[in-house]
């Protein structure tokens, strides 16, 4: 099992740990409801340290990007991330990432799903055709992301830039707690605000940084969070979670990220032919947010029933929403059954569980 | 971590006790609440029927994952705490006490000998 730089001090700080995509890493610390009020009404820290960042330079860096991916890359300026996908042939999904544009037609970062860097490695070195210098610096990378309504407010003085008045999905870059180098983006996986925090682990940066963030942040009660809430976090705003709700089988376009997928971009990509006809066609399929009417908390992969019994989708993540008490779900529908209100049963240890399809963000 | 002596244990990680007679409450122990977090949901659908010992009597939901009840003893499931249906939480703050989940009335209360002690039980999840 890999480490990260802060997998030591999980342990020390007595966080339940469990592997994750061949990471040791923290599943929670007081417990994922306290957690997730924690990030949800002040700020909380996760460590992110196992995604994966590959750089991209040179000037056909964006010509490969915007051929793997299905968001147009070519609208990104210095300073600026966008939300995107790596499709598959059959219009399926690689992995969704981040593309953050370090330098205008020179130099991009792509961070990836921690289970899914050598699939994406291999993926995008395969159509690098134009001799695109491409660096692995996942192991080389420490990630921070510090979430919450108050996470700003608690980490500007560590540093001189400002953050405090970043817009979403921009970054900037430079000192953060003595340390050279750090990118901070105005990112997160939470839906609750906050910064997401990217350096070089070597030097003792990574102590450094921690020290600093949990020193300047205890008398604001800022608190490590696992990955366990982050799930939480994120489902309440219908973000999608790789491996569960999109996946090699799934089209953007089903599972609601048609936003991403830009078919007018100024560059053919992988599978552009198959969503523009999906597109025309409509999907048969639709992922949606749905919350349960009847007692019971839906799972990955529990079957999606109609009201005569029959099999209409499956559930591709579901729990008991900290922050709403009541439990919710994402999963794949019949189209015929997708629209806002529709009643649906959850097949839930063989007991059909009613439930209807409302709209996400649930939070 | 608390291991009462005055329960036996299972290596499912369920505890039961008598109370009285042939009556006896069961729940899952300290470590389970531990390893399973936050709980939400405790569901039994079996009061009522007589099942044997190692059956599936319910199942726990907790935020991250759920999992199922096994009964320690062979008996007829008598009543459920109903306070866990307002307050599931009470099985992580007071997982021998209050947050006991079903009471049972055991088909023998000899069946308990086999079971773990204390001691034994602590071996296994250390």
């Amino acid at each position: 099992m890999k480490s990260t730089p802060f997998t030591q001090k999980h342990i020390a700080l007595g966080a339940k740990m469990a592997e994750f995509a061949g990471y040791n890493m923290p599943i929670s610390y007081s417990g994922i409801n306290d957690e997730h009020a924690a990030v949800r009404k002040n700020a909380g820290v996760f460590d992110v340290s196992h995604m994966g960042e590959f750089i991209l330079k040179g000037e056909n860096a964006l010509d490969l990007i915007q051929r793997v991916t299905t968001n147009d890359a070519s609208k990104l300026t210095a300073g600026k991330a966008q939300y995107s996908s790596l499709p598959n042939e059959k219009g399926g999904l690689v992995d969704d990432l981040l593309v953050y544009c370090i330098e205008e037609n020179k130099v991009y970062m792509l961070v990836v799903n921690a289970s899914n860097i050598e699939k994406d490695w291999n993926w995008i070195s395969q159509h690098n055709n134009k001799n695109v210098e491409m660096h692995n610096v996942s192991d080389k990378t420490g990630l921070l992301a510090i979430q919450g309504p108050n996470a700003c407010k608690i980490l500007q003085p560590l540093t001189d830039l400002d953050i405090l008045n970043l817009k979403y999905y921009t970054f900037v870059k430079g000192k953060f707690a003595g340390v050279d180098n750090v990118l901070i983006s105005a990112t997160g996986y939470t839906g609750a605000g906050g910064v997401e925090i990217y350096f070089e682990d070597k030097d003792g940066n990574a102590e450094k940084i921690w020290n600093a963030i949990f020193e300047i942040g205890a008398a604001s009660g800022i608190k490590p969070i696992g990955l366990g809430a982050r799930d939480t976090l994120r489902l309440e705003m219908g973000f999608s979670l790789y491996g569960n709700d999109i996946d090699d089988t799934t089209s953007p376009l089903e599972a609601g990220l048609g936003w991403i997928t830009k078919l007018n971009k100024p560059s053919d990509f992988v599978a552009k032919d198959i969503f523009a006809k999906q597109k025309e066609e409509g999907a048969k399929r639709k992922l949606v947010g749905f919350e349960m009417i009847e007692r019971g908390i839906p799972r990955h992969h529990y079957q999606i029933k109609d009201a005569q019994g029959n099999v209409i989708g499956y559930v591709t993540s579901g729990t008991q929403a900290p922050s709403l008490n009541k439990a919710i779900g994402l999963g794949y529908v019949t189209v015929e059954n997708s629209a806002l209100d529709s009643e649906i049963f959850i097949d839930i240890r063989n007991n059909p569980v009613k439930a209807k399809v409302v709209k996400f963000p649930f939070a | 971590m608390n291991f009462p002596q005055d329960v036996k244990y299972t290596k499912d990680h369920e505890w039961i006790k008598l109370v009285d007679g042939n009556i006896a409450l069961i729940g899952i122990t300290d470590f389970a609440q531990g390893e399973l977090g936050d709980i939400v949901y405790v569901d039994i659908t079996t009061v009522g029927q007589s099942l044997n010992a190692e059956e599936v009597f319910g199942t726990v939901e907790a935020v991250k994952t759920v999992s199922d009840l096994f009964l320690p003893a062979t008996g007829k499931v008598l009543e459920v705490n109903a306070i866990l249906e307002k307050q599931p939480e009470l099985v992580n703050t007071d997982p021998y006490g209050d947050g006991w989940m079903v009471k049972i009335e055991l088909t023998d209360p000899a069946d308990l000998d086999g079971l773990m002690s204390a001691e034994d039980y602590e071996k296994l999840v250390a």
